[in-house]
C-alpha cells in the first residue's frame, strides 16, 4: 500500500472512532440522565428545592445557576417568556451552582428573602446589579446591600436569615447533586431529566417544545 | 539497492507509528474535554501545548520522509514528558497539591478517569509522550548512522 493510503486511512478511521464514540458517549449518557429522573428524582428536586409554576406541569424545567454568573443573568428573562409562553404547562425548579468563589453569600441572601416571600424581586435586583457587584468574575458581597432594599426586604431579618445553617446545607447538597449530574458550567438545564443538547437559548426552547409535545 | 529501501521504509513507519500515537492522544485528549467535558487543568493545557504540534510536525516529516523531523520535534516531546512527569508526581501525592499552581478553578488531582486503577489521564499522557520520545531518539540513532 501506497504511504499517503496508509496515513489518510488511519486519519479517517480515527475520525470515525471519535464520531462514534462521542455518538454513543452521548446517547449513553442520556439514558443514564433519563433513568436518574425516574428513579432518583431527588437529585433534580429536592423538597427544599424553589419553585415556580403549577403543580400540575408535566414539563419539569430544572436550573442550576449561580447569582454572580452573567449568562445566568441573560437567561433569567428568556427563561420567564419561556415560561409565559407556555401558561400551567412548565415548573421551574431553581437549584443553585455557586462556582464563583463568593457567590454563595448571594445565595444566601436569596434564601433569606425567600423566608420574607420576596425571593423573585429580590433575584431581579440582584441580577440588575449585577454588573456592578460582580464585575470581573469577582463577586464583592458588599457591594449588594445597597441595592437590596429596592426589593421591600426587612434588610435587618436578611443580615439574621442568612446565617441560618440549614441554607448552607442546602448549598451543600445542591453542589454535591449538581457534581452528580455533571454540572461544571452555569445555567445548566434539565427538561424532565434530559440535558440540552447544546447550550444556547434555541436548543433550550426546542427541547422545551419537543417535551410539551409529548406530554400533551 | 533494496537493502537501503528496506531501511528507509522501516524508518518511515518509525515515525509513521509517533504520528499515530500523537493523532490518538490529541483525539483523545479532545474527546475528554469536548465530548465528556472533563475541564482540562493547567498543567493539562501545558501537556498539550506539547501534544498538539506533533501531529502536525511528525505529518510533515512523513511527506516526503524528511530526517529535520528528528531535530525538530523531540523537543516537544521532551517538554511534554517533564510536564507529564510532574503532573504523575502531583496526581499521585508525591509531591502536595498546595505548593503547585492550579489550586483554584479545575484541580490537577481530580480522578475523572481511572482504568484498572493505573491508566488516569497523566498516565496515559506520559505513556505516549514515553513512547513517542523513545521511538524519535531510536530513529535518531538509525538515520545518524
Amino acid at each position: 500500500m501506497k504511504k499517503q493510503n496508509i496515513v489518510l486511512i488511519s486519519a479517517i478511521c480515527m475520525v470515525i472512532v471519535f464520531v462514534l464514540g462521542s455518538y454513543f458517549y452521548k446517547n449513553q449518557q442520556l439514558k443514564k440522565l433519563g433513568f436518574m429522573a425516574k428513579e432518583n428524582a431527588s437529585t433534580f428536586v429536592r423538597e427544599y428545592s424553589l419553585t415556580l409554576g403549577s403543580d400540575d406541569a408535566k414539563v419539569y424545567i430544572v436550573e442550576f445557576f449561580d447569582p454572580a454568573c452573567e449568562t445566568c443573568r441573560d437567561f433569567y428573562p428568556f427563561v420567564k417568556n419561556l415560561m409565559a409562553a407556555n401558561p400551567g404547562k412548565m415548573k421551574l425548579v431553581v437549584r443553585y451552582a455557586p462556582f464563583h468563589p463568593g457567590s454563595d453569600y448571594f445565595v444566601k441572601i436569596l434564601e433569606a428573602a425567600r423566608k420574607q416571600g420576596k425571593y423573585w424581586e429580590t433575584l431581579e435586583v440582584m441580577f440588575n446589579s449585577q454588573p456592578y457587584w460582580a464585575s470581573h468574575h469577582d463577586p464583592q458581597p458588599q457591594l449588594i446591600w445597597q441595592f437590596l432594599p429596592q426589593a421591600g426586604l426587612n434588610m435587618e431579618q436578611i443580615r439574621n436569615d442568612m446565617n441560618d445553617p440549614e441554607i448552607a446545607k442546602h448549598i451543600e447538597q445542591d453542589l454535591a447533586d449538581a457534581k452528580t449530574l455533571n454540572v461544571r458550567k452555569t445555567p445548566e438545564f434539565f427538561v424532565n431529566g434530559k440535558p440540552l443538547p447544546s447550550f444556547g437559548y434555541n436548543q433550550l426552547r426546542e427541547l422545551v417544545e419537543t417535551e410539551i409535545q409529548a406530554n400533551y | 539497492m533494496p537493502r537501503l529501501d528496506q531501511t528507509s521504509n522501516s524508518n518511515w513507519t518509525i515515525l509513521f507509528i509517533c504520528w499515530l500515537i500523537a493523532s490518538i492522544s490529541t483525539l483523545g485528549s479532545l474527546f475528554f474535554s469536548e465530548i465528556m467535558k472533563f475541564p482540562p487543568c493547567v498543567l493539562c493545557w501545558y501537556q498539550r501545548i506539547c501534544l498538539f504540534p506533533l501531529v502536525l510536525i511528525l505529518s510533515m516529516g512523513l511527506f516526503p520522509f524528511d530526517k529535520s523531523v528528528v531535530k525538530f520535534a523531540p523537543p516537544l516531546a521532551l517538554a511534554g514528558w517533564f510536564i507529564a512527569f510532574y503532573h504523575n508526581l502531583l496526581y499521585s501525592g508525591i509531591i502536595p497539591e498546595n505548593i503547585q499552581p492550579c489550586s483554584q478553578g479545575v484541580s490537577c488531582t481530580e480522578d475523572y478517569i481511572n482504568l484498572f486503577g493505573i491508566f488516569t489521564i497523566p498516565m496515559l499522557s506520559i505513556m505516549a509522550f514515553s513512547i513517542i520520545g523513545v521511538l524519535l531518539f531510536i530513529l535518531k540513532r538509525r538515520l545518524s548512522k
